[in-house]
């Protein structure tokens, strides 16, 4: 089959991993399990044509293929009970997927079972703007929340780059960030209540609508679980008002290294930016041909700097960052002048990944967190380890944050070029470790990098973790293999097979 | 390189033969990142990822590879597809997937029942390229739609329901087709530009006014017009629907007729027609005869509105009092990236207000002849696109494609709205009459 060029956009896309095939859930009863499933939701929402479920191999993340043995499409709570029900009596397992534009591959099945897509879920239910909140169902499209209440002066804070197309309850799963969370937080912070369906198909409702609610905090456990104790089926969020100003502001660096300095200055001086994210000279080389920025395309880096708040404030951070900036020999700092400069800055930002495509057939996106001090240093190793392997890499960040993304841009067609991407990746992500940081910023840990959990966490905290889970879901049902350690995990491919699939001549 | 596997059970085995031509190098820009998403009409009323751009090319990559064959399921994903291209205005990585759902298209040719896709078939090789026998057509069916012949089979269930309903979405067959009397239309005043005029199957037939139109406001902008007689339809529904080889031959014809007239623009009033007509380029890029010709003659063609805008759009321009609001046909904001123009030559227009809709870049749901093969997903999308138009309290509806015209015309009379459909040619026209009357602004309606 070689003369398929591409043959999948998956890294870790495998077809030899026999211990895998052998752990695939073996469903007794299918006929009967669809039909349950159809008695839920009609026949029009009860997917097992191979031509629907090979849709469904893949989510945003590129790590791992695999194709559901059914995809369901719920539209209320109500549903989703019904589904649960039909899965748990005939003990298959369930996966939860948003929009599936998700990175460490949460929402793809590795061992088979019901793909549950919560697409039509996508309705905002109540909008309070007296009491600063709304309640969504989990498909609503992220921005799509922003929209329905900007006109009154609230928007809805958490903004991943993929706002346009992430949903809420995939931001729930991973507890999203975005590029304004160095002020505002990640998605916790702004998730006041949900309505979760455990896998005994019990509906709870967990917190409320205030700030905070008695007992313990479970609103807080379930975001950021990854689908692994329950299908969340209403969010209420937190909308937030508008500050009274914004400025956004470019500057422009010759090398990242001048950058990086200028990001941990900026931190260091005591303003408070709304973001502060790095793109780099491949990044603008990628964005530029489609959004028309006008960003130079010659600069080694750029930051692109946001200060909010009342007038005289914004004039004063602004002025700091100015300095700091061109202390750090920034050749120039630009300032957005209209609303419609500002969109474009941030389209150039936000389009980062999307346009990695104009690079190269397939990339490899990291996402690891280090002390923002340490920023310097290990943007110099990011790129010596890409250096060593032979590889370009595109650093497009929240480097206000600490938050890296070094991105790879390869051919998975080109012998050996996936395992040299997955070496380099895994180095990248132990130097970060190493100097104080963590695995994941944002992205989740899914099935990408669950089998590095024990770099950070102790058998006993993992166990831990794994107890609470078996609280909610004590027979496995749930997303069963992410998060935790498991034989099924991109990282087990990436240390152990790749260099033994390669010797064989099998393609990773 | 053993490629076809995955770590699922169903539909993991190599269940086709793998179609080399159909692996074609544009799939590769696709990174999967699902920015396309929320912007195609299909996913946003069924949320399905196989009626999704990024589910379709990964449907596609997987028919290639030989995973699963082409069958009725993959047949029905590739044509629910409205073509309109929504995807390709947001996409980051510039995946071009027009050229790709119709490399799909030409592998399983027509959709529908064997007849339908023999009528299709028929239609796309026997009619559409035949000027002649569109117009002999057209005027059958006009006089069948006066002989209430129509009526009387229905009454007698004579008609099946299907066609029936087909039946109740074409227009009335206007008295008149465009038939020009001549070859060249002079220039009014000095002459700036030789133009040729590109008329259009459905345009010609339906909305004969409306090229002479064209013609009229081309004029006074200082045009010397040439309808070549030699021309054909530009091949659109051909190459939406799986005919490919005849598309080549009726594009070959038209860059014959246009660059043999010697012209220095080709000037084109339909979106749809003029899409099509700027891919001429990619569409004969292997033919050694026509590779260059076909990239002169795209690079010469232009949309009427990029057309007077590149120029300096020529006055008096009389008053139309309207309240207006803009649709973006598809085949000109995603197929072209024409956006700012129109919209630019309605604000010229003095005591015209525009007013925006609400996601006007959005598919009507006419996509060529979609609303005849997808009747019940094309009122879905009518129906959020009337909701639209009603919250503008628009008196037009601004439209230049004639597939969008008529289908926006259906919804306001099936939801009974008070509006009117208007091309921007129209509109200009109107201004430029009413520039000549002092004081002579007549009812836009």
């Amino acid at each position: 089959m070689s003369i398929v060029r591409s043959a999948s956009k998956a890294v870790c896309y495998t077809q030899s991993a026999v211990q895998l095939a052998d752990l695939r859930h073996r469903i007794e009863d299918r006929t009967a399990l669809t039909r349950a499933l159809q008695e839920v939701l009609g026949s029009d929402r009860v997917f097992t044509h191979p031509a629907d479920l090979i849709a469904y191999e893949y989510d945003g993340a590129q790590v791992l293929n695999a194709i559901p043995d059914l995809v369901v499409l719920p539209g209320s709570t109500e549903e989703v009970v019904g589904v649960v029900n039909a899965a748990r009596r005939h003990r298959v397992p369930l996966i939860p997927r948003g929009a599936g534009t998700g990175l460490s591959g949460g929402a793809i099945t590795p061992i088979g079972g019901i793909l549950v897509s919560l697409a039509r879920m996508k309705r905002i239910l109540h909008v309070d703007l007296d009491n600063r909140y709304a309640v969504v169902q989990p498909g609503v499209i992220n921005l799509d929340v922003t929209k329905a209440v900007e006109g009154s002066g609230y928007f809805y804070a958490p903004d991943p780059s993929s706002q346009s197309a992430c949903s809420i309850g995939g931001n729930v799963a991973n507890n999203s960030g975005g590029v304004h969370t160095l002020a505002f937080g990640v998605t916790t912070n702004h998730v006041l209540g949900l309505t979760l369906v455990l896998p005994d198909g019990s509906v709870e409702r967990l917190g409320g609508r205030g700030a905070d609610d008695p007992g313990l905090d479970l609103t807080g456990l379930v975001v950021g679980s990854e689908g692994t104790l329950g299908i969340v089926t209403e969010v209420t969020v937190r909308l937030m008002r508008r500050r009274e100003g914004v400025r956004t502001m470019l500057g422009i660096f010759g090398t990242i290294a001048e950058a990086s300095q200028a990001v941990a200055d900026i931190i260091a001086s005591g303003i408070a930016p709304t973001a502060l994210e790095m793109i780099d000279q491949l990044t603008v080389e990628a964005v530029e041909p489609v959004v028309h920025a006008g960003l130079p395309l010659d600069a080694g880096a750029i930051l692109l700097i946001e200060v909010e708040g009342v007038h005289d404030a914004i004039d004063r951070s602004a002025g700091i960052v100015d300095e700091v900036c061109r202390k750090n020999r920034a050749r120039e700092v630009r300032v957005a002048r209209t609303e419609e400069e500002r969109h474009l800055y941030w389209e150039s930002r936000k389009s980062a990944f999307g346009a990695m495509g104009r690079l190269a057939p397939n990339y490899y996106l990291n996402d690891a967190v280090v002390p923002r001090s340490q920023l310097p240093a290990i943007m110099r190793q990011v790129v010596e380890i890409a250096r060593r392997h032979g590889l370009r890499v595109v650093n497009v960040f929240h480097a206000g944050d600490g938050n890296l993304h070094p991105l790879i841009p390869y051919d998975a067609a080109a012998p050996g070029e996936s395992g040299r991407v997955l070496k380099a990746s895994e180095e990248m992500l132990a130097a970060c470790v190493a100097a104080g940081g963590s695995l994941s910023g944002e992205h989740g840990i899914g099935i990408e990098k669950n089998n590095y959990m024990p770099w950070i966490f102790s058998a006993s905290d993992l166990d831990a973790q794994r107890r609470l889970k078996a609280a909610f879901d004590p027979t496995d049902l749930m997303n069963p293999f992410k998060v935790f350690p498991s034989p099924v995990s991109c990282g087990e491919l990436m240390t152990r097979r790749a260099p033994r699939l390669a010797a064989s001549g099998l393609w990773i | 390189m053993p490629t076809d596997q995955t770590l699922g059970s169903a539909g993991a085995e190599p269940a086709a033969q793998p179609i080399p031509r159909l692996a074609i190098p544009e799939l590769d820009r696709c990174i999967q990142c699902g920015f396309c998403l929320p912007h195609c009409p299909t996913y946003r009323i069924l949320g399905m990822e196989t009626e999704s751009p990024r589910g379709r090319i990964h449907l596609i990559e997987a028919v290639a590879q030989g995973r699963i064959p082409i069958d009725a399921r993959f047949e029905e994903h590739m044509y629910v597809c409205l073509g309109c291209r929504a995807c390709e205005t947001v996409c980051p990585s510039g995946v071009k997937f027009g050229t790709i759902i119709e490399a799909a298209r030409a592998e399983i040719g027509p959709t529908g029942s064997p007849a339908a896709r023999r009528l299709t078939r028929l239609a796309l090789r026997h009619l559409m390229p035949f000027p002649g026998r569109l117009r002999l057509g057209a005027a059958l069916l006009r006089l069948y739609q006066r002989s209430r012949v129509g009526t009387l089979a229905r009454a007698l269930h004579l008609v099946p329901r299907r066609l029936a309903e087909m039946e109740a979405l074409l227009p009335p067959i206007p008295d008149r087709f465009f038939t020009p009397p001549r070859e060249v239309f002079p220039a009014i005043g000095p002459r700036r530009a030789r133009v040729g005029l590109l008329s259009g199957c459905v345009m010609s037939l339906l909305f004969a006014d409306l090229n002479e139109a064209t013609i009229r406001v081309l004029r006074r902008n200082g045009c010397e017009v040439v309808v070549p007689r030699g021309q054909t339809c530009c091949a659109a529904l051909n190459l939406h629907n799986g005919e490919r080889e005849r598309a080549r031959a009726m594009a070959r014809r038209n860059i014959d007729a246009f660059l043999g007239a010697g012209v220095d623009a080709i000037v084109i009033n339909a979106a749809g027609c003029g899409s099509a007509s700027k891919e001429y380029d990619a569409l004969l890029r292997d033919d050694p005869d026509y590779a260059e010709k076909a990239t002169r003659y795209s690079r010469l063609c232009r949309d009427v509105s990029e057309f007077l805008m590149e120029r300096d759009l020529a006055g008096p321009l009389g008053e139309v009092r309207a309240r207006v609001t803009y649709q973006d046909p598809c085949h000109l904001v995603h197929g072209q990236g024409i956006r700012r123009q129109p919209r630019d030559l309605l604000r010229r227009i003095p005591g015209l207000e525009l007013v925006e809709m609400e996601g006007s870049d959005r598919c009507c749901g006419s996509a060529g002849i979609y609303n005849l093969v997808q009747p019940a997903y094309s009122r879905q999308i009518l129906e959020e696109k009337m909701a639209a138009v009603k919250q503008t309290g628009a008196d037009l509806v601004v439209a230049p494609n004639p597939g969008c015209m008529l289908q926006i015309a259906s919804g306001i009379r099936a939801f009974g709205l008070g509006t009117h459909v208007r091309h921007l040619i129209d509109l200009l026209d109107q201004a430029y009459a009413a520039g000549e009357r002092p004081g002579g602004a007549r009812d836009p309606a």
